[in-house]
């Protein structure tokens, strides 16, 4: 795959496209033929009950898992390609465990998010670094300090900050709610809000629907493994069946 | 007759008359074979089936060996004396080293053994009383009831006798009740535990046993060669025996055989052939077996026998009758007695609190269930309760007695029985075996009793206890398939009915539900309801809220590690902490 | 025993435990970034010594034509993925790496090793010699399984050092080598006379774990590496593939064997099967640091060559003996302070 940085990749209109994605574990069908679109520059948010396949999904877009079906990043076919090679390509994941590297300072841990582009030799690493502790001065403070003592939002924002570092076109985002005080939770999605007038597409995978609802344009909600519902996130929110997906008013295995 | 008996009559009858139309030249390669087989059984049950790999066995071949020289020539003793007293020895050194190396988790193991497989050779080399690097020679040969094993002929027959009982002892223990047990070591034992096995026990007689193998080849080596020297009991030797057991497929008592076998032909023709073909003297075989055993631990790390299996199929060795004894039972607690109370139990991780000050109690013939979004504590409280992990604090009370200081074997002992939310069954074992082992407490035989097969009675009654269970909850058609062949669905309720085979009070399920089809959630959440009805208490932890919320008595609610609500589930549909908690309440 | 005599044996331990530094932190290196406890370690050194001593003899080193066979087979594989991926662009690279440049070092070898150079060029040419060959057994044994478990790799580990030893005899031969010392001072301090030879060794030592601290500390590789080996899921998903990790990390294990093997060349005769002993001793000292961590396997590296100095000269029967019992009191303890994730067993 030819990586395309002119000025025509930035036309296309769909950042993300997955087509038919299907995962088995063993036996098991944890997604089943799942479509999605995210536009560039938009948010698009993927909701659902614990379960469902969120992050199932989130993992074989990006790569980590076999999947059947096709994921085209910036209109190219990327089901083929190496996870590294789709992040060196501009296609990020923020993984619901953080996945940081917790024995290493807070600043290695952000230069290495540029790893990629210092092994294309890419100039102006130093720059974005500065950016990212403009966007998050508590990470600035804690540049020194191990990654593993910062509290839950500090890292949830150094892996965010970590995974821009890459300069990423696609940022997928895997629970980042999770595990986080209310207080902390607003603060993280006024970022991701933030993050699109920077020209990032996002795809936002949440159990917190009503955080997500109200950052994204458009929503999917997955239920076991399935798309059971889309549209504008507006729409979603105010519709009473995402309630009964969470706790089972559906009566779909009443007996 | 089956193919598998034909060939294994072909086997014996060409075992038995080898050696009176057969070269000397291949009797005493296929001596040797049998030697090394020996030690590969013992390997076979020890790494292959047990999951601890040895590389040290060379070591316990050694002492067997040296303990009956030394006391043969020195003391001339009988060399059948001499041969216990290597078993006690050998068995002594064995419980030490073992007591000490068997605590080792994970890659620590083999590393142990390669230590004292080193520090054993080279204490052989140099202690003088056994000759230094030059050994002693001077053994006497054997001699049975009088007649002399002076040929290598004579000695064939002793050797393979003893081959071909190792490996029947060895098969009876695996298809028995000790050999379930030691069957489930692999993966961490934790659901081996949950069912009453001691595992630490289980590995260190194992070990022995594998140890007491070898100790057993080093007396015939000794005899049949007349000398000893150190050579054979070094490291590189052990790491042979493994290659054995990995080429010929480590799960596999014939393949210890297997592997011995071609191992030994294959180093045989590379020593003698390869040099005259290339011209040049050297160790060839090393550079062939290594590269061998790394193409094949690429892409055939099972080794060589599933692709006999393939061509062969296996034969059943065991049978469920259809009437047996009943087991006794446990006595029921009266409905409406409190059974379970979690009293204000904490867990802390570091700085982590995953549970804190968590209450609840259950009630004997409800079902319960746990709920709560991801990260809440669901299933760290599960293992809390079931003696996995150790309390914080607080306590938690069964029946009126505390149990969580306890660990998880006795814990099952009191009749608490669970799954698991990653289905923990051995794929390989079929159906009605990996049940059964839900019965380990109800039986007693052990295992000298289940080597020698002299168990069959009470393996009837288990066996047959796992098929009432079976039968049970609807899967009586696939007793004797082999348990990876069943759909997940199936599989959860495979280790349901292997749970109810422990004869529980309570039955702790661990997201029954996960991954499975509509119509299996529906059968599932029937057999629920059923047993129930015949009185059995159910604590379930779950996230599928149509299946839960259509088949529980009460619920309660968990996030960020404290219960934020309790009641019955049409409460709970609308609690607004739990709305908060599910769907989040952010502005 | 008498002063004079313990600060002999003093050095000498001191000396050895150099060496084991060296190799324990190859061995923790390794282990940390791709789980695989590398016993062929000690073939490294042994190459490394011998390949050194054959130069000296003017004679082209088997390591140079292990080279071009090793990398012949990979150019093989490698092609033939290529092009049944249809990557055809990736040929020309694996050509370079694994066909053009060890037919070079062997025409070189043939050139440079009857002129009989000197001392420095020899040591230069057998470093290039030998590192390649870590790449190369990464990309042959243990790139397939990079998902294999640690118990999986170490057999293939074991089975790498058998296949590694037996052609080290075809190479090399039977006989020892034992090449000439890099410095033959003798310097008097006091009441102690402190060979030159030591000195350099563990000057060279500590040289080499210095610059190796600082590519970890200060590189992006070497950062890369490091953060592999901290969570290996975080590493891909920041780019850096478990590939180029294990690539780079057998690379630095080649160079730290190689490097031993040529200070330890002079010091000892060194058989084409003695880098097996050497490198477990490597072993007992990084097990000693949990195979994780640095600072306590040097520790242990030196206790482990004082150990075996002074056994030496108390019971030099049962120096091994005893050097390789102490390892289990230490596993036991080090087995008691980690608690292993069991999902490292196999699932069946």
């Amino acid at each position: 795959m030819t990586t395309d940085r002119s000025a025509g990749a930035a036309a296309v209109a769909l950042a993300l496209e997955v087509t038919d994605l299907s995962v088995a574990y063993g036996k098991v069908e944890a997604l089943h033929h799942v479509n999605l679109k995210v536009p560039s520059g938009s948010i698009v948010t993927v909701i659902g009950p614990n379960g469902a396949g969120k992050t199932t999904m989130l993992n074989a877009v990006m790569g980590l898992l076999p999947a059947r079906g096709e994921v085209r990043y910036e209109g190219v076919s990327i089901t083929h390609t190496e996870v590294e090679a789709r992040v060196a390509h501009g296609l990020c994941l923020v993984p619901e465990r953080r996945e940081l590297f917790a024995e290493m300072t807070v600043a290695d841990n952000l230069t290495l998010g540029a790893f990629p582009r210092h092994r294309r030799r890419e100039r102006g690493i130093p720059d974005d670094l500065d950016a990212v502790y403009a966007r998050f001065p508590r990470l600035r403070e804690r540049r020194e300090q191990l990654a593993g003592t910062l509290s839950g939002g500090e890292r949830q924002m150094l892996a965010l900050g970590r995974a821009l570092m890459a300069r990423p076109r696609v940022l997928m985002l895997d629970e980042p709610s999770l595990g986080l005080a209310p207080l902390i939770v607003r603060e993280i999605f006024r970022i991701v809000a933030d993050l699109r007038r920077s020209g990032v597409s996002i795809l936002l995978v949440e159990q917190n629907a009503r955080a997500a609802l109200q950052v994204a344009d458009y929503g999917y909600v997955l239920e076991t493994g399935e798309i059971v519902l889309e549209g504008p996130a507006q729409a979603l929110a105010t519709d009473p069946k995402v309630v009964e997906t969470y706790l089972g008013f559906s009566g779909k295995t009443a007996v | 007759m089956s193919r598998a008996r034909c060939l294994l009559f072909v086997f014996l009858t060409a075992l038995v008359l080898g050696p009176a139309f057969l070269p000397e030249f291949y009797v005493t390669l296929l001596n040797y074979i049998g030697l090394y087989s020996l030690v590969a059984l013992g390997l076979v049950l020890l790494t292959g089936v047990g999951g601890l790999t040895s590389f040290g066995q060379a070591a316990f071949v050694g002492l067997g060996a040296y303990t009956t020289a030394y006391l043969s020539t020195a003391f001339g003793l009988s060399p059948w004396l001499a041969l216990f007293v290597g078993f006690a020895l050998t068995g002594t050194v064995a419980l030490f080293l073992g007591a000490i190396t068997l605590r080792l988790s994970g890659h620590y193991l083999p590393l142990g053994t390669i230590a004292w497989g080193i520090s054993l050779y080279y204490l052989f080399g140099n202690l003088q009383f056994l000759g230094g690097q030059t050994g002693m020679t001077g053994v006497p040969g054997l001699s049975i009831f009088g007649l002399a094993l002076d040929t290598g002929r004579k000695v064939y027959y002793l050797i393979w006798v003893l081959v071909i009982a190792a490996l029947y002892s060895i098969q009876n223990l695996l298809n028995s009740r000790p050999g379930r047990a030691i069957r489930s070591l692999r993966g961490g034992g934790v659901m081996a535990e949950s069912f009453g096995v001691d595992t630490a026990w289980l590995k260190i007689v194992i070990f022995v046993y594998a140890a007491l193998l070898a100790s057993l080849s080093g007396w015939l080596y000794a005899h049949l060669l007349r000398f000893v020297n150190p050579t054979p009991f070094s490291l590189n030797i052990g790491i042979e025996y493994l290659f054995m057991v990995v080429i010929g497929g480590a799960r596999f008592v014939w393949g210890a055989i297997v592997g011995a076998g071609l191992l030994t032909i294959l180093k045989e023709w590379l020593q003698s052939l390869l040099p005259k073909i290339i011209g040049q003297a050297g160790e060839f075989e090393a550079i062939v077996l290594g590269i061998l055993l790394v193409l094949l631990l690429q892409r055939a790390r099972e080794g060589l026998m599933p692709f006999f299996q393939h061509w062969l199929p296996p034969a059943r060795w065991v049978e469920a009758p259809q009437s047996a004894p009943a087991l006794p039972q446990r006595e029921r607690p009266k409905a409406g007695e409190r059974i379970l109370e979690v009293r204000a139990v904490r867990k802390q991780f570091g700085g982590l609190i995953a549970v804190n000050d968590l209450s609840f109690e259950m009630s004997s013939g409800e079902i319960l269930g746990l709920i709560g979004p991801n990260g809440a504590g669901k299933s760290t409280m599960f293992n809390l309760i079931t003696g996995v992990l150790p309390l914080s604090g607080g306590e938690i009370h069964f029946r009126g007695e505390r149990i969580d200081r306890l660990p998880s074997r006795r814990i099952g002992r009191r009749g608490i029985a669970r799954t698991f939310q990653h289905v923990h069954i051995r794929t390989t074992m079929t159906v009605v075996e990996n049940v059964a082992i839900g019965a380990h407490l109800r039986g007693h035989k052990g295992v000298v009793a289940a080597a020698l097969h002299r168990e069959r009675a009470e393996e009837a009654t288990l066996l047959h206890e796992a098929r009432r269970q079976l039968e049970r909850v609807g899967l009586g058609e696939h007793l004797y398939e082999q348990a990876g062949s069943l759909a997940l669905g199936q599989q959860r309720i495979l280790e349901i009915a292997r749970a109810l085979c422990a004869d529980p009070v309570l039955l702790l399920l661990d997201e029954p539900a996960a991954g499975l089809r509509l119509r299996e959630k529906q059968a599932l959440a029937e057999l629920l309801r059923r047993l129930k009805g015949e009185g059995m208490s159910v604590l379930l932890v779950e996230h599928d809220m149509d299946f839960v919320m259509n088949l529980v008595d009460r619920l309660v609610v968990m996030d960020f590690g404290e219960r934020i609500a309790t009641g019955l589930p049409r409460e709970i549909q609308t609690h607004p902490a739990v709305l908060e908690a599910y769907l989040g309440g952010v502005e | 025993m008498n002063l004079d005599i313990a600060l002999l044996l003093t050095q000498d331990g001191l000396t050895n435990g150099a060496i084991y530094a060296l190799l324990a932190l190859a061995l923790v290196l390794v282990f940390a970034v791709t789980r695989v406890i590398f016993v062929p370690q000690g073939e490294f050194v042994s190459y490394g010594a011998l390949t050194l001593a054959s130069l000296q003899l003017g004679k082209v080193p088997g390591t140079a034509w292990l080279l071009v066979g090793a990398g012949g087979v990979i150019v093989l594989l490698d092609g033939i993925i290529a092009v049944r991926e249809r990557r055809l662009h990736r040929l020309p690279r694996v050509l370079l790496e694994n066909l053009v440049f060890p037919v070079a070092l062997l025409g070189l070898s043939g050139w440079l090793a009857p002129q009989k150079p000197a001392l420095w060029i020899q040591v230069a040419l057998a470093l290039a010699l030998v590192v390649p060959l870590g790449p190369m057994l990464y990309r042959l044994a243990f790139q397939p399984l990079q998902n294999a478990s640690v118990l999986v790799l170490l057999i293939v580990a074991v089975a790498v050092h058998f296949a590694l030893t037996g052609l080290g005899l075809v190479f090399f031969g039977a006989e020892g080598s034992r090449t000439p010392a890099f410095s033959d001072a003798r310097f008097e301090v006091g009441a102690m006379s402190v060979s030159g030879q030591s000195l350099f060794v563990i000057g060279a030592s500590v040289a080499l774990i210095v610059a190796l601290y600082l590519f970890f500390e200060k590189t992006v590789y070497g950062k890369s590496l490091r953060a592999t080996a901290v969570n290996r899921l975080g590493a891909r998903l920041v780019g850096i593939s478990a590939t180029l990790a294990g690539r780079l990390t057998f690379t630095l294990a080649a160079a730290i064997g190689a490097v031993s093997g040529i200070l330890v060349a002079p010091i000892t005769t060194i058989y084409y099967d003695s880098g097996f002993l050497i490198g477990l001793k490597g072993f007992v000292a990084a097990i000693i640091g949990g195979l994780v961590s640095y600072p306590l396997a040097a520790l242990g590296a030196v206790l482990v060559g004082l150990l075996e100095s002074f056994s030496s000269f108390w019971a030099s029967a049962f120096k091994e003996v005893i050097v390789f019992t102490l390892i289990i009191p230490v596993l036991l303890w080090r087995s008691l302070r980690t608690h292993h994730l069991e999902e490292e067993d196999e699932r069946e």
